[in-house]
């Protein structure tokens, strides 16, 4: 067996300042990207692009959120090339996959019940909407939760090396959303269909396709190479106090708003957000389950797909779940309505229903999957 | 004989959990087997930083990480 010393000085994105480079570009990406066309303090949002695809794919029917988002397979190609180039592409599985879609579709409905991934809680933040206060509060206490557990034994258990075949399954899939995307085939005359695109509503607002692909490439590549994860800089201070991560979400803030700033895209405020709802309860209980999910499975939803384009079949798998998430979250009607017009949106009771029971899913998961006491 | 903690497969953080109890328990030198990069590299950041040198042996798929002294190779 070959054997050989690694040196240790840390390469450029490893170090503090990578990681300050890359949230400071992500988050002056993300407002490029609404001045392109993308939503309001939308310009980047896992959650939200996932269910657009979903959307997209007719996985819900809501038609205000339907497009297939090219950031997504943007980051997932950039994740791929960088992984590929520094030798990082390592098929892997078996890390208890069914427990990860479940927390993938839970972490999901926790989202959509604030209306944001934790990559928008941020964003949203830099736009002057002072609700993602109460969802980041929520958020640091759903990891917090989950840094619980992590340290009382919680464990999905080992995952194993296998095929090649087995790592490029999300990377072919987002090949395949990028073909439906340019061809946009019709089967169907009548109803439409295989793909929906939206007419209005959020789902109609989107930068050019190319910019945006490029741009997700961009963001692809230096998320993987900088391990930038929204939910790991909240673990890892209160799990350790490594503020490594941290540093990174704190310039994509500064940097985020510093550009909404001069786009003039900041209105500071709690009602009347775009695509946001001032139900502050709702807000916060459903990022503490989004928080707890993405803590219970190691990884924000940006970060999960940032592993999957490097060969994490479980990593695959949770993202799936996401999508199946935001199916059901339509659907059921479990997302949340945005406020409109004087009048405060939120949850259905079904929703709340779904937090719920989200949360108690979860918390047996962190109580029951522990390999010591 | 140091201690081996084997870490391979885990996803992160319990690599890093993993090290910091034993750093907590003070039996140095101990050995952190991981065969991905970024638990390399989460393990040695949050070692060094806690002031524990960690020396890096790449053997393969799999990285040995020795903190807080020397292990002579077999």
């Amino acid at each position: 067996m070959s054997e050989n010393m690694t040196a240790n000085p840390t390469p450029f994105f490893a170090s503090r300042r990578g990681i300050i480079v890359a949230g400071a570009v992500i988050g002056l990406l993300a407002a490029v990207l609404q001045k392109l066309g993308n939503p309001p303090n939308m310009g980047l949002c896992m959650a939200c692009f996932y269910r657009d695809i979903a959307g997209a794919l007719g996985l819900h029917r809501a038609p205000p959120v339907q497009y297939i988002r090219p950031e997504i397979i943007g980051l997932v190609f950039g994740a791929v090339i960088a992984a590929f180039l520094n030798r990082e592409f390592r098929p892997r599985t078996g890390s208890a996959p069914v427990v990860r879609f479940l927390l993938g579709m839970f972490a999901m409905i926790g989202a959509l019940a604030f209306l944001g991934c934790p990559w928008r809680v941020v964003i949203r933040l830099a736009g002057g909407d002072l609700n993602a206060v109460v969802g980041l509060a929520g958020l640091v206490a759903g990891v917090a939760l989950g840094v619980h557990f992590l340290r009382s034994g919680y464990s999905l258990g080992r995952a194993y090396k296998t095929y090649p075949a087995v790592g490029w399954i999300m990377p072919a899939l987002m090949a395949g959303l990028l073909l439906l995307l340019v061809l946009r085939p019709v089967f169907n005359e009548k109803v439409g269909g295989p793909i929906f695109f939206s007419s209005k509503g959020p789902g109609a607002m989107h930068a050019p396709l190319l910019l945006s692909l490029g741009i997700g490439l961009v963001i692809g590549l230096l998320a993987q190479r900088t391990r930038f994860c929204t939910m790991g800089s909240f673990r890892d201070v209160i799990l350790m106090r490594d503020y490594h991560l941290l540093t990174g979400v704190a310039a994509l803030v500064v940097a985020a708003l510093v550009a909404n700033l001069i786009l003039g895209q900041v209105k500071f405020g709690i009602t009347g957000q775009p695509v946001a709802h001032s139900s502050h309860v709702w807000n916060f209980l459903g990022m503490v389950l989004s928080g707890l999910a993405f803590a219970l499975a190691g990884g924000c939803p940006g970060r999960q797909l940032i592993l999957a384009g490097e060969g994490d079949g479980d990593a695959t798998v949770f993202v799936l779940g996401m999508f199946m998430g935001a199916g059901f979250a339509h659907n059921f009607m479990l997302a949340a309505t945005p406020d409109k017009a004087g009048l405060v949106g939120g949850l259905s009771t079904a929703g709340m229903v779904a937090v719920v029971l989200g949360l108690v899913v979860c918390l047996t998961f962190g109580f029951a999957l522990r390999e010591r006491d | 004989m140091a201690k081996i903690l084997d870490a391979r497969g885990l996803s992160c953080p319990q690599p890093v959990i993993l090290a910091v109890q034993a750093a907590g328990e003070s039996e140095f030198p101990f050995e952190v087997l991981v065969d991905f990069v970024v638990a390399r590299d989460n393990v040695r950041r949050v070692m060094e930083s806690s002031g524990h040198e960690v020396q890096v042996i790449e053997e393969g798929d799999v990285f040995r990480l020795i903190v807080g002294g020397t292990i002579t190779t077999p």
